[in-house]
């Protein structure tokens, strides 16, 4: 096996802790096997992995999980869910990993939950943000980490609303984030602006936007406020179109995950100020739990953390909580460990709900602004994800009874 | 009303930008096949090298001054036009002489190569590029703001359409070209060094895509999935207008173009009660177009119907029946592939389980473009549409898997059906090109179709109850299906229907003078070869346990092309050799290395070199040496 391909165990901080390591050398590790779309989707997953890195080293350095060492196997699945099940089926079977965790899109993540689900064993779901994945098609053995496209639409919400503006239009990547992510928008604003106009409707097809003739075709709208799911180079064609057209200036954009250092950093001195988005500053968050995260990262990798390292980090943490609290590496018992586990991440303390397998990982809301020639987040708050889920009755409704 | 008319005219002079960009792609790749006949497939990467190069000559040069912006743009342009130069030379000249669309293989293999190399020198965040100096801004048109630089762009494509007119029209290097274009045995018989044509046709077809990469920097963000993204569209436009025509392909382009940008502009239209959304049409409005087109006019816009290439490739041997030992040894094959699962390495039986999947599907692609000489670059239309309503049955009747599994052939043979009645009417590229058209319709229906098929999440819980619901059980039942189709196809490229097909594809006029409806039985092969794609689908489906949308996207047609092409079209067993190396090949090496992708290319482009008679001709030849 290629040595780049496993996060190897102990590094630098079990040099520190010799005893330790010579202790957790003669224990067999325990295996963790993460699928994701390191090539497809490169950019959030190359800070990812190093996330991952960085928590196995802290995982490791305080002792591992029931006195082995954890050890993540990683598996690129390149974007194709029937490679995924089938190399879920090669960690469990040839790696003999506890649990699984990862995946990046949607449909892999469903794909593989699916398999979760028939196989009987524990799955993190960390980065996919489709709403179906703990609701519409939860079940059992799956959890999932990240704030889903609900909840960040739901945390756009107050702001969309305290603008007091009529006439909306709607872009997004014509997928099921995008078409998701507008429909939960439409319903929270017309439940709360019954006279909500939305004027016009695009949706280009994802990673291929012709941003000329979209922006124009918003133009055409008169619209007062936009609300947008685009990202990555979507993002980035449809921001300098619009500026250069004036397609922004007196009108409130609200764009989804815009905020996040993937998606803002590219656009350079472009960043459109004053847009409102969720995401995350890291430059500015002063917290015990992130500064000891920043510092650490910065330490290991001479580099600043992107959301993705965040999520990378968490999901190991996660992993390897829910092993201890299980005190077993019985699939079931994990699975019971899960619910309702709660832990320290950079954003502060998290809790995997029983009711729906959802955490509570927030996101940060707010402005986009400029500092240096680059774009940052001002104004901002974290917004707990616990605050933006809908009541429990209508959660217990969507997902099917195990 | 006046500011109807100036959107309406904003959204003309969007379309006429779009399509000068599209222009610049397509008249390389047009050029190119004209005159060598190679499907480029790395025309594409090529693209997204220009704009990466251009992002990082114009940093080197200067990025506010002019010199710095355009002396970046041509030397980028120039830069891929040499790595082209130096592709034609390491790797395309060995193989012109392989079977027909061999050389597809080696440039799949290439845009592996370059998307890690490029992933590797410039790393994986997106590249927003400058603005050009001087053309930063916007003009006011009838009170709209239009991009200064998107003027530019118009011009820019006329302008490119009149110099290599001139060049292929008033100068003697151009008569050589449309020469080879026409005939090129016939201008080499004449004393015409072709190797020196060939290199600079490569030479001006890579420095015209490396140049439509880079005049897009101030509009196009330098990111990893420009290649396939632009390779598709160069494609369609180069088949609209007519293969090797640059008029065509200028004509294709701004139809295209203005269709999109009518598209986005309508918007969401209330139409009979309901609200049609005219934006989402985009994703599929130019294979819809070129589906159009090619019904109406089988050879594009402003193609000519195809010389035949002489020579190379075209003469096929015919198959030999097979020897006595062939099916015993088949048996025991099968039979040793049987006992696999006793070894108790469970995920052997599920890699194993895919390799047969795609042998099926492998050697049903095979039956179309070996015997039956009809190149299909939508074939996982069958594979994806037989999944889907193998899944659906199960799901929504819920059936049990074994009787679902009937749906899968019916769906992919009633599919091959309908698309090949349309196909059989073309030839040559041009019908390959009409079976993507169908497979991208089809897809982005599938993909579209949120109620029934899921949408791009696709369906889930495709899990077998009952007695397939055991790993061990359901790989032999795998095995026997698809081996049974494998071995029923074999068999009917050897009986009288195969002969006639075969017959078809070498002598069609000779072969309807003996009275063999030959458009008939090209429609029958459709259809077969449509079923057996579409169970290999089946079986995928309830494998995995759910499909989405990529079951059947090009990746997927693109893949078994590859095994095709990788065994060998013109042996029986190839296929089924190419689908193992294949799929075992990227599995162990997506499992063990980080740069995967390149090392795959690398590999593959060892096999086409040392193999240009793919891996089960080079298995004939040293039988017949031996």
């Amino acid at each position: 096996m290629d040595r780049r391909h496993v996060l190897k165990i102990g590094g630098a901080a079990a040099a520190a802790l010799a005893a330790p390591r010579a202790m957790a050398q003669a224990r067999e590790p325990i295996r963790i096997g993460e699928l994701n779309s390191y090539k497809v989707f490169a950019a959030f997953l190359e800070p990812y992995k190093k996330g991952m890195d960085l928590a196995v080293d802290e995982v490791n350095a305080a002792g591992g999980a029931l006195g082995r060492p954890i050890e993540i196997v990683v598996r690129d699945d390149n974007g194709q869910p029937g490679d995924a099940v089938r190399l879920a089926e090669e960690l469990l079977t040839r790696e003999r990993v506890s649990m699984l965790m990862g995946t990046f899109a949607s449909h892999v993540g469903l794909a593989v939950s699916s398999f979760a689900k028939e196989r009987k064993v524990p799955f993190l779901a960390s980065e996919p943000l489709s709403d179906k994945i703990v609701w519409e098609q939860g079940n059992r053995y799956t959890f999932r980490l990240r704030a889903s496209t609900y909840m960040q639409t739901a945390m756009l919400v107050p702001d969309a609303v305290r603008v007091a503006k009529r006439r909306w239009a709607i872009v997004y990547p014509n997928y099921e984030y995008g078409q998701s992510a507008t429909a939960a928008f439409k319903k929270l604003m017309l439940a709360r602006q019954p006279n909500i106009e939305f004027v016009a409707e695009q949706a280009p097809p994802l990673g291929r936007i012709e941003a000329g003739p979209v922006a124009a075709a918003l133009q055409a709208a008169r619209p007062e406020a936009i609300f947008s799911s685009l990202f990555g180079p979507d993002l980035s064609r449809f921001v300098r179109e619009g500026t250069t057209r004036g397609l922004f200036r007196n009108v409130e954009v609200f764009n989804l995950l815009a905020g996040e250092p993937e998606y803002l950093d590219p656009l350079l001195d472009e960043a459109p100020v004053g847009w409102y988005v969720t995401g995350y500053p890291w430059q500015d968050i002063k917290t015990p739990e992130h500064d000891r995260f920043l510092a650490a990262y910065q330490t290991k990798f001479r580099d600043y953390p992107r959301l993705g390292s965040v999520v990378g980090y968490a999901a190991v943490i996660g992993a390897a909580e829910a092993i201890r609290k299980a005190g077993s590496l019985e699939p079931e018992k994990i699975v019971d460990a899960m619910k309702g586990l709660a832990h320290s991440t950079p954003f502060g303390r998290i809790v995997y709900r029983t009711l729906d397998h959802q955490s509570t990982m927030g996101a940060y809301v707010g402005r986009i602004g400029l500092r240096n020639g680059k774009g940052v987040m001002t104004d901002w708050r974290y917004a707990d994800g616990a605050d933006y889920l809908p009541p429990d009755a209508e959660v217990r409704s969507l997902r099917p009874p195990e | 009303m006046s500011d109807l008319f100036a959107d309406i005219l904003i959204q003309f002079l969007n379309g006429l930008a779009g399509a000068s960009s599209l222009f610049l792609v397509a008249a390389g790749l047009s050029l190119i096949f004209g005159v060598t006949r190679i499907v480029n497939f790395a025309h594409g990467a090529l693209f997204m090298l220009g704009l990466y190069l251009a992002w990082s000559l114009i940093d080197l040069f200067g990025r506010s001054t002019l010199l710095g912006f355009w002396g970046g743009v041509l030397a980028a342009a120039l830069c891929v036009g040499a790595i082209g130069v130096v592709i034609e030379i390491v790797v395309l000249r060995r193989i012109y002489k392989a079977p027909e669309l061999f050389q597809l293989l080696a440039t799949f293999a290439l845009v592996l190569i370059i998307k890690d190399a490029v992933l590797f020198f410039w790393g994986a965040e997106e590249l927003l590029g400058p603005r050009a100096p001087g053309l930063r801004g916007a003009v006011e048109i009838f009170g709209r703001r239009f991009p200064e630089y998107d003027l530019l762009l118009i011009a820019a494509g006329p302008l490119v359409l009149g110099l290599l007119w001139l060049l292929l029209h008033r100068t003697r290097y151009g008569i050589f070209v449309r020469a080879a274009t026409q005939d090129r045995e016939m201008l080499a018989a004449l004393g015409t060094d072709e190797r020196r044509l060939f290199t600079s046709v490569f030479f001006l077809g890579a420095f015209l895509a490396g140049l439509g990469g880079a005049l897009q920097i101030p509009r196009e963000p330098a990111q990893l999935s420009l290649d396939l993204a632009v390779i598709s569209d160069a494609f369609v436009v180069v088949v609209v207008g007519g293969m090797g025509s640059i008029g065509g392909a200028f004509l294709a382009a701004l139809l295209i173009a203005q269709a999109k940008a009518l598209c986005i502009a309508l918007g969401d239209v209330s139409m009979f009660g309901t609200v049609v959304s005219f934006s989402k049409l985009t994703l599929v409005v130019e294979f819809a177009i070129m589906a159009a087109v090619l019904v109406l006019r089988p050879w594009g816009l402003l193609g000519k119907p195809l010389a035949l290439a002489r020579g190379a490739g075209a003469s096929a041997a015919p198959l030999d029946p097979p020897g006595p030992l062939f099916w015993p040894a088949s048996f025991v094959v099968l039979v040793l592939l049987a006992l696999a699962p006793l070894g108790g390495d469970r995920y052997l039986l599920v890699l194993m389980g895919d390799i047969a999947v795609f042998a099926l599907f492998a050697v049903s692609l095979h039956f179309l473009m070996g015997p039956g000489g009809l190149v299909s670059f939508g074939h996982a239309a069958y594979f994806g549409l037989g999944s889907y309503a193998a899944a659906l049955v199960f799901l929504r009747l819920d059936l049990p898997a074994e009787a679902a599994l009937l749906a899968a052939p019916l769906a992919g043979g009633a599919a091959a059906l309908l698309f090949g009645w349309f196909c059989v009417r073309l030839s040559g590229v041009y019908l390959a090109m009409l079976t993507l058209a169908f497979a991208q319709i089809a897809w982005s229906v599938v993909f579209q179709w949120n109620d029934a098929t899921g949408g791009s999440n696709g369906l889930i819980g495709l899990w077998p109850a009952g007695a397939l619901k055991d790993r061990t059980l359901y790989f032999w039942a795998t095995l026997v299906l698809c081996a049974g189709g494998i071995f029923f196809l074999w068999r009917t490229v050897h009986a009288p229907f195969g002969l006639a097909l075969r017959a078809a594809r070498d002598q069609p006029m000779r072969a309807e003078a003996v009275g063999i409806d030959t458009r008939r039985v090209q429609w029958v092969a459709f259809a077969l070869s449509g079923a057996f794609a579409g169970l290999a689908g089946g079986l995928f489906a309830f494998a995995k346990g759910s499909i989405s949308p990529d079951t059947l996207g090009v990746a997927r047609s693109v893949d078994g092309l590859a095994m095709v092409l990788l065994g060998g079209v013109q042996t029986l067993t190839g296929p089924v050799l190419g689908a193992a190396v294949f799929t075992w090949l990227q599995d162990e090496i997506a499992r063990n290395t980080e740069y995967w992708r390149a090392i795959l290319g690398f590999a593959i482009l060892a096999l086409v070199l040392a193999f240009p008679h793919g891996l089960g001709g080079a298995l004939k030849r040293l039988r017949g040496a031996a």
